[in-house]
C-alpha cells in the first residue's frame, strides 16, 4: 500500500518535472535566441578576422542561420529531445560529453560538502534548538544569521588567504597539480585541491539546515509528546535520542535535499575562486565566451539536477506523513 | 511545624518590567537605519577624486590613513568600499523593488480565478526548478551584461518567494470573517480592497520589499564577481573582490577582506532592518 | 498576590495526627506565564493561583474544572514539568519531604506517573510496544502481557505506530503505562475524555483498582458525575483556584452543602439537577488583579469582594471554600 503511493507520489512529480522541464527549454531558446549575440561570431572566435564573407555564409547556411526562428527552434528542440545538445563552440567537443567530463569533479565536490554541512548544520541546529534562548543558541543563531549574509565567494577567498598564502596548507587552485598528466595525478593530490573548495562550500551551506533543524528541534521540543517523555521521567541525552533525534532527522535532511538549487550555485563560485575545474566553471566560461550550446545543455542539466534534490526532499517528506497519519492506509 | 521553611521553586523574577519588546524593536530600527543611511549618504558624497589613481601610495596595507589600505593604483580602498556599497544598493533598490511589484502583480493576478492561480503557481515552480544562479547568468548573458542585466535578472529571479507570501496572504483575507461580513453588507469590492486588503498586504509587501535586499545584493555581486554584471570601470564590490584575486598571493589580504566584511555587514543590516520590521507588523 | 501563609494555618490544615499519612501536600501553589500577544508586550499571566491539595494514599481526589482553567498546568507544575515561560512557586512536600524540582526530576515515571489528557502524547515515530517497555523496571514479557490484557489492549495493537490506534486505545496505553510502572501516585488528566460510555467506566474501574492498591490517585477532569462515581474528595477549580473542596459524601446532597456559588452552579447544572446551563467564561487574570475571581458572575458578589481576595477557610466536616459569604 504504502509503496504504491510512493510511486505514485514519484510518477506524479516526475510528469511535472517534464513539463517543467520543457518549459525551460522553450524559455531559455527564446532567450537566447533574442540575445545580441552573434551566433557566426561566437562559432569562429579569434578567426572571425581570417574567414571570409562567403565562408561565413556558409556556416550560416550549414546551422540554418536564415531560416526563420520558429524553424530553427523545432529542428534545434527535436535534436534536443533525442539527446543531441550539440557541439560546445568553446571545447569543441559534443556538449554532453563536455557535461560528463565537468560534472565529475563537480559532484565530488558538492557530495562531500553537502554531507559535511549536513551533519554539522544537523548537529549545531539540534544543540541550538534544544537551548533555546540560551547563549549556545544565541551564538548559534548569530553564526547562521551572518552565514546567511555572507557570499560564498568571499568565504573561499578569506580560506584561500588564511590556508593557502598564509599557512601553506593547501595549493591554491586548480583540481589537480598544474603540468602533470592525469594519469599521474594521485588520490591524495586531488584530495588536496578538493578540500578548501569543499569545506567553503560546506561552510555557506550550513545556515539553512541550521536554521531549519533548530526551528523543527524547538517545535519537537514542545510537543506532548516530548511533555509526556519528560513526565516518564526522561532527560537529557536520552530524551534526544529517543525522540528528538528521531523525530527531527528526517525533516532536516528532507530539507537539506531541497537545497540542491544553492548548492549548484555556490558551486559555481566556489570553483571559480579556486579555479576548480567542474561543471560551474565551464558554465561561466559558455557564458562569457558566447558558447550557446553548452550554456542551454548546463541549464537543462541544472534543472535536473535540482529537480533530484526536490524529489528526494518529496520522497522523504512522504515517507514521513505516512508514519504520521496512515490514512486509509490501514 | 511553624518553623517549616517554604521551598520557593524559582526565586521570583525581578520586579522591573521588562522593557516592551516594542519599544526595543523602534530603537533597534532606528539605530539600523541611521549605520545604513550613513553609508548611503557617504556613497554619494563621495566624488570621483576620492578614488583617483595615486601613484605614491600604491600598495599600502591598513592605517590610519587609509584604513582598508590600498591598491596597486593607490586608490584608496575605504572610498572605493564606500563606492561600491552605494552601487549594491542602488541595484539592489531597484531590483527589490522591481520583483517586489512583480509578486504583488502576480499574487493579485492569481488571486483572480482559480487557472490563474494555476498559472502562478506553474511560473513559481518553473522559476524554482532552476538554481538562480544559472538563471540569472542565463538572463545576464542574453541582456549582454551590464547594469541592465544585473537588475532585470535580478528582478526576474527574485519574485517567486514574496508572491507564495503575498498569495498566501489574500487567499486567507477571501476567507477571513469580517471580509464575509463587509461582503454580507453589501460593501463594494473597492472599499474591501481598500480597507481590509490593503492594511493587510501593503506591510507584508514592504517587508518583503527589504527582505528581497539582502538576497539582490548577494545575488548581484555574485554575477559580478562572475563577470556577468556591472562592467570593470564599475566600483561594484563583485569587481573590486574579482580583481583582488590577482594579488592574493602578493599577501595583499586587504583588497578582499573588508570589502567583502562591508558588503556582510550592508546585507546583515538590511536582513535585521526587514526581521524587526516583521516583528513589529506581526509579533509572532 | 496574596501568597503569604496566615499565622496558623499549618495547624488549620494539618492536624498533628495526620500528618504523616498525606502522600502529596500542595500549598500556596501558583504558575504564572508570561507571552506575547499583539503588541510586542509580554503578558503575565497568572493560570494557577494559590492552590491547595492535600492527598493519602488510597485516596482519590477529583480536580473538576472547566475548559482553560489551568488544570492541565497544575499536572504539569506537580510533575516539575511546566513550560519554559512558567514560574512556580509554592510549597510542595511528598512523603513529608520537600519536593523541589530536583526531587520531582527524580521521582516522575517512578513515584509520581501521568497519564496524559492528549491522545497525541505518544512518539508518533515509535512503535507502541518499545514506548511502553522503555521506561518500565519490569521486563518481565508475562507480566507485561497481563497488563495488556487487563486493559483490554491486544498483542497487534503493541506492534502499531501511535497512529494507527484509535484514541480509545491509546488511552487504554497510557492505562496500561501507569498500571505498569511502580508509581505511588497518579495524575490522570481526563483519562476518559472521548471514551464511550463502557470504555469510561472501564478506566473508573481501573482508577478505583489503583487507589485500593494505596496509591494516590488525582482526577482530573470536567465531568462532574464521573468525579461523583470515584472520588473520595472533589476540589473544583475555578479560573487557576480552588474555589471549594468538598467531601463526595456532602457534594452528592447537593444544595447547602456546597458554599461556593460557582459550585452550586455546576451542581445545578448538572442533569439530574435541572440542567441549567451556567458556563461563565474564564477570567484572564494577569498577576496583579485583585478581589474575588469570580465577582463578575456572582450573584452573592458585594463591594468587598472586588477589593480583597478570599482566603480558602475551613468549614464544618472538614471541608474547605474560597468565598467571603459562604
Ligand atoms: N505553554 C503555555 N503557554 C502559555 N499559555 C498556556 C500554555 N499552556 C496553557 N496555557 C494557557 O493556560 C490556560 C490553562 O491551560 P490548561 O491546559 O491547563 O487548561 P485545562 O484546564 O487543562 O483545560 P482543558 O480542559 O481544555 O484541558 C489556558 O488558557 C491556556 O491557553
Ligand atoms: S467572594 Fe464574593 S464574589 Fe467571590 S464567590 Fe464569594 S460572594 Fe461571590
Ligand atoms: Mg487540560
Amino acid at each position: 500500500m504504502q509503496i504504491s503511493q510512493l510511486i505514485k507520489t514519484i510518477m506524479l512529480r516526475m510528469i511535472k518535472f517534464f513539463s517543467i522541464l520543457i518549459m525551460v527549454i522553450v524559455l531559455s531558446f527564446t532567450l537566447v535566441s533574442f540575445s545580441p549575440v552573434d551566433p557566426i561570431q561566437s562559432y569562429l572566435g579569434a578567426e572571425m578576422m581570417v574567414v571570409s564573407e562567403t565562408q561565413k555564409e556558409q556556416i550560416a547556411e550549414y546551422y540554418g542561420l536564415h531560416e526563420p526562428k520558429l524553424k530553427q527552434f523545432f529542428k534545434w528542440f527535436s535534436t534536443f529531445v533525442q539527446g543531441d545538445f550539440g557541439v560546445s563552440l568553446l571545447y569543441r567537443q559534443d556538449v554532453l560529453t563536455v557535461i560528463k567530463e565537468r560534472f565529475s569533479p563537480s559532484f565530488w565536490l558538492m557530495s562531500f560538502s553537502w554531507t559535511l554541512s549536513g551533519v554539522v548544520g544537523y548537529v549545531l541546529g539540534a544543540i541550538a534548538g534544544m537551548n533555546e534562548g540560551k547563549m549556545v543558541d544565541r551564538v548559534i543563531k548569530t553564526y547562521s544569521f551572518i552565514l546567511a549574509s555572507t557570499p560564498a565567494f568571499w568565504i573561499g577567498i578569506l580560506f584561500l588567504i588564511i590556508f593557502s598564502v598564509w599557512l601553506g596548507l593547501f595549493p591554491i587552485g586548480l583540481g589537480a597539480p598544474v603540468g602533470m598528466l592525469k594519469a599521474d595525478v594521485t588520490w591524495f593530490d586531488r584530495l588536496k585541491h578538493i578540500v578548501l573548495p569543499a569545506l567553503t562550500l560546506s561552510v555557506v551551506g550550513g545556515a539553512n539546515i541550521i536554521l531549519h533543524t533548530r526551528q523543527k528541534m524547538i517545535e519537537t521540543l514542545n510537543s506532548e509528546f516530548i511533555r509526556f517523555a519528560r513526565a516518564k521521567g526522561e532527560y537529557g541525552f536520552t530524551l534526544f535520542w529517543r525522540h528528538g533525534f528521531r523525530n527531527t532527522l528526517l525533516p532536516a535532511v528532507s530539507v537539506h535535499f531541497a537545497t540542491f538549487g544553492e548548492l549548484f550555485g555556490g558551486a559555481v563560485l566556489v570553483e571559480q575562486v579556486f579555479s576548480y575545474p567542474g561543471l560551474g566553471q565551464a558554465l561561466v566560461q559558455a557564458g562569457l565566451h558566447n558558447d550557446v550550446p553548452l550554456l542551454l545543455g548546463i541549464v537543462v542539466f541544472s534543472t535536473a539536477f535540482v529537480f533530484i534534490g526536490n524529489l528526494m526532499a518529496d520522497i522523504l517528506y512522504t515517507v514521513i506523513d505516512r508514519r504520521i497519519k496512515p490514512g486509509e492506509t490501514v | 511545624m511553624m518553623k517549616e521553611k517554604r521551598i520557593v521553586e524559582k526565586v521570583k523574577q525581578s520586579k522591573t518590567q521588562p522593557k516592551s519588546n516594542r519599544s526595543i524593536v523602534v530603537l533597534k530600527l532606528v539605530g539600523l537605519l541611521s549605520v545604513f543611511l550613513a553609508i548611503i549618504i557617504s556613497g554619494f558624497v563621495i566624488g570621483t577624486d576620492h578614488i583617483e589613481a595615486n601613484m605614491s601610495a600604491k600598495n599600502l596595507s591598513p592605517s590610519l590613513m587609509h584604513p582598508f589600505g590600498t591598491d596597486w593604483l593607490g586608490r584608496d580602498m575605504f572610498m572605493r568600499t564606500l563606492k561600491g556599497l552605494n552601487v549594491s544598493f542602488q541595484v539592489g533598490l531597484l531590483a527589490a523593488a522591481a520583483s517586489a511589484v512583480i509578486a504583488f502583480l502576480l499574487a493579485v493576478f492569481a488571486s483572480l480565478n482559480k487557472w490563474f492561480d494555476h498559472l502562478v503557481t506553474m511560473m513559481i515552480d518553473l522559476f524554482l526548478s532552476v538554481p538562480h544562479l544559472v538563471t540569472l547568468m542565463l538572463i545576464s548573458f542574453v541582456l549582454g551584461g551590464g547594469l541592465k542585466g544585473v537588475v532585470i535578472g535580478i528582478a526576474l529571479t527574485h519574485w517567486p518567494t514574496l508572491t507564495r507570501v503575498i498569495r498566501a496572504e489574500i487567499m486567507q483575507l477571501k476567507t477571513a470573517e469580517y471580509v464575509h461580513i463587509s461582503r454580507k453588507l453589501g460593501k463594494k469590492r473597492s472599499w474591501i480592497v481598500k480597507r481590509h486588503y490593503l492594511p493587510h498586504v501593503l506591510p507584508q509587501l514592504f517587508v518583503g520589499f527589504i527582505l528581497l535586499f539582502p538576497h539582490a545584493i548577494l545575488h548581484e555581486s555574485a554575477i559580478t564577481f562572475l563577470g556577468f554584471g556591472l562592467s570593470p570601470e564599475q566600483p561594484a564590490i563583485g569587481i573590486i573582490l574579482a580583481e583582488s584575486m590577482k594579488y592574493l598571493t602578493a599577501g595583499k589580504w586587504w583588497l578582499a577582506f573588508f570589502p567583502g566584511l562591508s558588503l556582510i555587514f550592508l546585507v546583515a543590516l538590511f536582513d535585521a532592518v526587514g526581521n524587526n520590521l516583521r516583528k513589529f507588523f506581526n509579533p509572532n | 498576590m496574596n501568597i503569604l501563609p496566615d499565622a496558623n494555618f499549618f495547624q488549620k490544615t494539618m492536624p498533628q495526627t495526620e500528618k504523616n499519612e498525606y502522600l502529596l501536600e500542595v500549598e500556596h501553589l501558583s504558575m504564572t506565564i508570561e507571552r506575547y500577544e499583539k503588541g510586542l508586550n509580554p503578558i503575565r499571566q497568572a493560570v494557577i493561583r494559590d492552590f491547595h491539595l492535600t492527598i493519602r494514599k488510597g485516596e482519590i481526589i477529583a480536580i473538576v474544572g472547566a475548559s482553560g482553567s489551568g488544570k492541565s498546568l497544575l499536572a504539569d507544575a506537580i510533575l516539575g514539568i511546566q513550560p519554559k515561560n512558567a514560574v512556580v512557586e509554592g510549597v510542595l512536600k511528598y512523603n513529608n519531604e520537600p519536593l523541589s524540582d530536583k526531587k520531582k526530576k527524580e521521582l516522575r515515571g517512578k513515584e509520581i506517573m501521568l497519564i496524559p489528557q492528549l491522545t497525541n502524547a505518544l512518539d508518533p515515530l515509535m512503535k507502541v510496544e518499545k514506548q511502553v517497555k522503555s521506561f518500565l523496571k519490569i521486563k518481565n514479557k508475562r507480566k507485561l502481557e497481563e497488563i495488556f490484557f487487563q486493559v483490554g489492549l491486544d498483542k497487534k495493537a503493541m506492534k502499531q505506530l501511535p497512529a494507527n490506534l484509535s484514541g480509545g486505545m491509546v488511552r487504554r496505553v497510557f492505562a496500561a503505562m501507569a498500571l505498569a510502572s511502580d508509581a505511588k501516585l497518579i495524575i490522570a488528566d481526563e483519562p476518559t475524555n472521548g471514551l464511550d460510555e463502557e470504555a469510561a467506566n472501564d478506566m473508573l474501574r481501573l482508577l478505583k483498582m489503583l487507589a485500593e492498591q494505596e496509591k494516590g490517585i488525582i482526577f482530573i477532569t470536567h465531568d462532574i458525575e464521573a468525579a461523583l462515581k470515584i472520588a473520595d474528595k472533589i476540589a473544583v477549580f475555578y479560573a487557576g483556584e480552588t474555589v471549594e473542596i468538598v467531601a463526595r459524601k456532602h457534594f452528592i446532597r447537593g444544595g447547602a452543602h456546597l458554599r461556593h456559588p460557582y459550585t452550586k452552579a455546576l451542581w445545578y447544572a448538572l442533569p439530574q439537577n435541572g440542567f441549567q446551563p451556567f458556563y461563565p467564561f474564564q477570567p484572564s487574570t494577569t498577576e496583579n488583579s485583585r478581589g474575588c475571581q469570580f465577582v463578575e458572575h456572582c450573584p452573592k458578589a458585594k463591594t468587598v469582594c472586588k477589593e480583597r481576595h478570599p482566603d480558602l477557610k475551613t468549614i464544618h466536616g472538614g471541608d474547605k471554600v474560597r468565598c467571603f459569604y459562604a
